[in-house]
């Protein structure tokens, strides 16, 4: 889209149709909306809409823009969008999806999975899901509560490689600092661990 | 009919389903009524403000299956702000209260709390359908409540709602004595399942017709489920993603040349374009395609599965099959009934995927066509106009032009002749939706030719009062008005205040209605409900009748005043 300046107005001749009629104007920044008998606009505040990238066009026209759009109008031109436009339900889903798939390596297991960490909001939810994953496993619990699977009493550490190719102990950055230096996981027996002298519990706690 | 005995008219009624039908029979007479409201199984409530719980309850006692629906449409599209309402709880409290036999339950736009899930699912020991839509404020614990305790549960079907995932265990509540399921749809819960709990459920599900997948359940299940379910109708892949050398991929290969049921397809929430040919041989049996929520897949992919799709009657994709895909559609669909053409990326208007050309070339091409949702970068009156000479069978016509005003790229006029000739032509338009430079000129063809119509959409269209006069005027069948940013006002709004009670409801956010005229059709109108939404910080109602109200949404009702309203809404 062309990056105009949504303050200007356009002149048109459109076949007859009676543009003095129209009760729209563009208003100058800082005016409120106002009726013709001068009571301003309630509830006009408006969280989300700024400016949008108007395609007006090269010609003469004199466009009618509703509310949105002249509020959208007054602020500098950035490329944002109206509310509630265009009027489609859970468009962010079918569009370019933002996600955050990472391999999942478990010691021991023939193959590797992957998961989206954008579904998670805490390390509680990715840990259980991993064990459900892998259900043959059980995952050493961040907070140091043990749970031992009762078939191989097998623990395992989660563990991930950052973004500086570190592997690091799953549990000690905030959840989103991790979401996003994360680039893959690896679920390491606990006895091989404990070897490598990461038995220290983190420090984020389960309400993270 | 007055001589017949009670059973023989009640016998008569069990052949009249439709809603509308049996409503109409039932104001024939007093026996009638009567007759009627003990032999009603089904209801269908599509403003649940309209009535109350007790007396839906008291009227019919022999209430089977109840429909909802709760926020008005644009709710859908954020504009409606978070706990405005439309909670189902008083409803599930009240029926459980009750010796209604409740056996199915479908929400649209509610509010559903895990309590009310619980509650249903302890309350009604035939229940065996919940279908929810759009609903949010439940989460995956309230679904674990309804495979628990729902023993003969035929139906649970979960499309495009706003579920809080907390653990993947409510799959595995589904005890070892539940065989009876029908239809299980999911694809809109985001965590993580347990995929071998998945696979034992399907294996004991041997009436098995619909199951929509979500995007953690990988390929290699989808192929175990497949052999456990060959007998699917209705299939929703989740993940579609695997190395086409594998064996895994050969054996799904194998298995899907057995589903010979299967007519519709959707899913591919993560696909690999390269799997696809699996899917091919299905093709030809498909009736509807559903590939909307695949962005992984491109136009020429697109292309390529649709060429197969020589039965389609339904099909929803996304608006990067291009001009030139959707001319494949035309040249291969001949069945084509519906059609939904969704934006990929509405802000990224450098890579125009679909304009007026697709269009023209599906409505050439489809004779059937009678449903049609486009959202586009660009259209054309000539456009339109040809459009309008090819189909003259539509119902429903949404047209959403991704530029808010656009007008004709090729002449920079309006649309108003293009839309008229489309209303002029389908004399059984039943919903509308408009976009693109308007003025009051489209207003009055829709008002002189849209006999039918019962929904219209409107975004900023219009010139003055006279727009929506003609709409309201004209349209006698009018049912829903929804309108935002269009310059009409107070004159339009209360012309003919007894309008609003022939129809469901009106929605106008960012027009020119003053509070003192919402004042005066609520203070004329007792059978409206005139809600004024009103989200700035301000919270002073006893403000000047002049000032202009950001949103409105009114609606008729049988009682009255919500009692669950929050703050920021005023009742006039």
């Amino acid at each position: 889209m062309s990056s105009e300046n949504g303050k200007r107005l356009l002149e048109t001749d459109a076949g007859g149709l009676n543009f003095e009629a129209t009760e729209l104007t563009l208003g100058l920044p800082g005016e409120p909306r106002v009726t013709s008998d001068g009571g301003a606009k309630l509830g006009s505040k408006r969280g989300f809409s700024e400016t949008v990238d108007l395609k007006l066009g090269d010609n003469n026209r004199e466009v009618k823009l509703g509310h949105s759009l002249q509020e959208a109008a007054k602020s500098p031109v950035s490329k944002t969008q109206v509310v509630g436009w265009p009027p489609v339900r859970g468009f962010a889903k079918r569009g370019k999806k933002s996600c955050k798939y990472v391999k999942v390596a478990v010691d021991g297991a023939p193959y590797l999975r992957k998961v989206d960490l954008e579904i998670y909001n805490s390390y509680q939810q990715l840990l259980t899901s991993l064990e459900d994953m892998f259900s043959c496993f059980t995952i050493r619990n961040y907070l140091n509560e043990k749970k031992i699977d009762q078939v191989n009493g097998i623990e395992y550490m989660p563990t991930y490689e950052d973004k500086d190719g570190d592997w690091m102990l799953v549990g000690d950055v905030p959840w989103q600092m991790f979401v996003e230096s994360c680039k893959r996981l690896r679920l390491m027996k606990s006895s091989e661990a404990v070897g490598l002298g990461l038995t220290t519990g983190p420090k984020y706690s389960s309400t993270n | 009919m007055n001589y017949f005995p009670d059973e023989v008219v009640e016998h008569v009624f069990d052949f009249i389903t439709s809603h509308k039908d049996r409503n109409s029979v039932s104001l024939v007479c007093k026996s009638w009524y009567k007759i009627e409201r003990y032999s009603r199984q089904r209801v269908f409530i599509g403003n649940c403000y309209s009535i109350t719980p007790q007396r839906l309850i008291a009227r019919f006692p022999g209430l089977k299956s109840l429909t909802l629906k709760g926020k008005p449409h644009f709710a859908d599209f954020n504009l409606v702000p978070h706990d405005w309402g439309g909670f189902v709880d008083p409803w599930i409290k009240a029926l459980a209260k009750s010796r209604i036999g409740l056996e199915e339950l479908r929400l649209k736009r509610m509010v559903v709390s895990d309590d009310s899930l619980e509650l249903l699912s302890k309350s009604f020991p035939n229940f065996k359908s919940l279908v929810l839509v759009s609903c949010e404020g439940f989460t995956t614990d309230g679904v674990a409540a309804i495979a628990a305790n729902c023993r003969f549960l035929r139906e649970l079907d979960l499309q495009e709602n706003e579920v809080e995932d907390h653990r993947g265990h409510w799959l595995s509540c589904f005890p070892e004595s539940c065989t009876s399921l029908v239809s299980l749809n999911f694809a809109c819960l985001k965590g993580e399942i347990n995929l071998a709990s998945l696979e034992r459920l399907v294996a004991r599900s041997p009436n098995l017709k619909s199951l929509r997948l979500n995007r953690v359940v990988p390929l290699d299940t989808l192929q175990k489920l497949l052999m456990r379910a060959p007998q699917l109708v209705d299939l929703g892949i989740g993940s579609y993603v695997d190395d086409p050398s594998s064996e895994v991929f050969s054996k799904l290969k194998a298995v899907i040349q057995l589903c010979n049921s299967i007519r519709s397809l959707s899913g591919f929430l993560e696909v690999a374009p390269c799997c696809m040919s699996a899917i091919y041989p299905i093709c030809e049996n498909l009736t509807f395609l559903n590939l909307s929520y695949a962005p992984g897949l491109q136009g020429n992919d697109l292309t390529k599965l649709v060429q197969h799709c020589r039965k389609l009657q339904r099909l929803w994709i996304l608006d990067c099959i291009g001009d030139k895909g959707l001319g494949v559609v035309a040249s291969t669909c001949k069945e084509l009934q519906e059609l939904r053409v969704f934006p990929s990326d509405p802000f990224d208007a450098g890579n125009a995927a679909v304009t007026e050309e697709g269009l023209v070339l599906i409505s050439a091409g489809c004779p059937k066509l009678n449903s049609l949702l486009y959202f586009c970068h660009q259209m054309t009156n000539a456009a339109l106009i040809t459009v309008a000479k090819n189909c003259t069978n539509f119902i429903r016509f949404r047209l959403c032009i991704l530029d808010p005003v656009k007008a004709d790229p090729v002449t920079n006029q309006p649309l108003d002749e293009g839309f008229g000739a489309i209303v002029r032509s389908n004399k059984s338009l039943k919903r509308l939706s408009l976009s693109g430079l308007l003025t009051d000129q489209v207003f009055l063809y829709i008002g002189m030719y849209a006999k039918r119509l019962e929904m219209l959409s409107i975004a900023f269209a219009g010139d003055s009062n006279k727009g929506m006069l003609y709409v309201l005027n004209g349209c006698k069948k009018l049912r829903k008005l929804e309108i935002r940013d269009c310059p009409f006002g107070d004159v339009a709004l209360l012309e003919d205040m007894g309008k609003y009670e022939t129809m469901r409801s009106l929605w106008m956010s960012s027009c020119e209605v003053t509070l003192g005229a919402c004042k005066t059709l609520a203070k004329k109108m007792p059978s409206l409900n005139v809600e004024i939404i009103n989200e700035s910080e301000q919270l002073e109602f006893s403000l000047d009748d002049r000032l202009l109200v950001d949103k409105m949404y009114l609606y008729r009702t049988l009682v009255g005043h919500r009692k669950d309203k929050p703050e920021y809404v005023l009742l006039l």
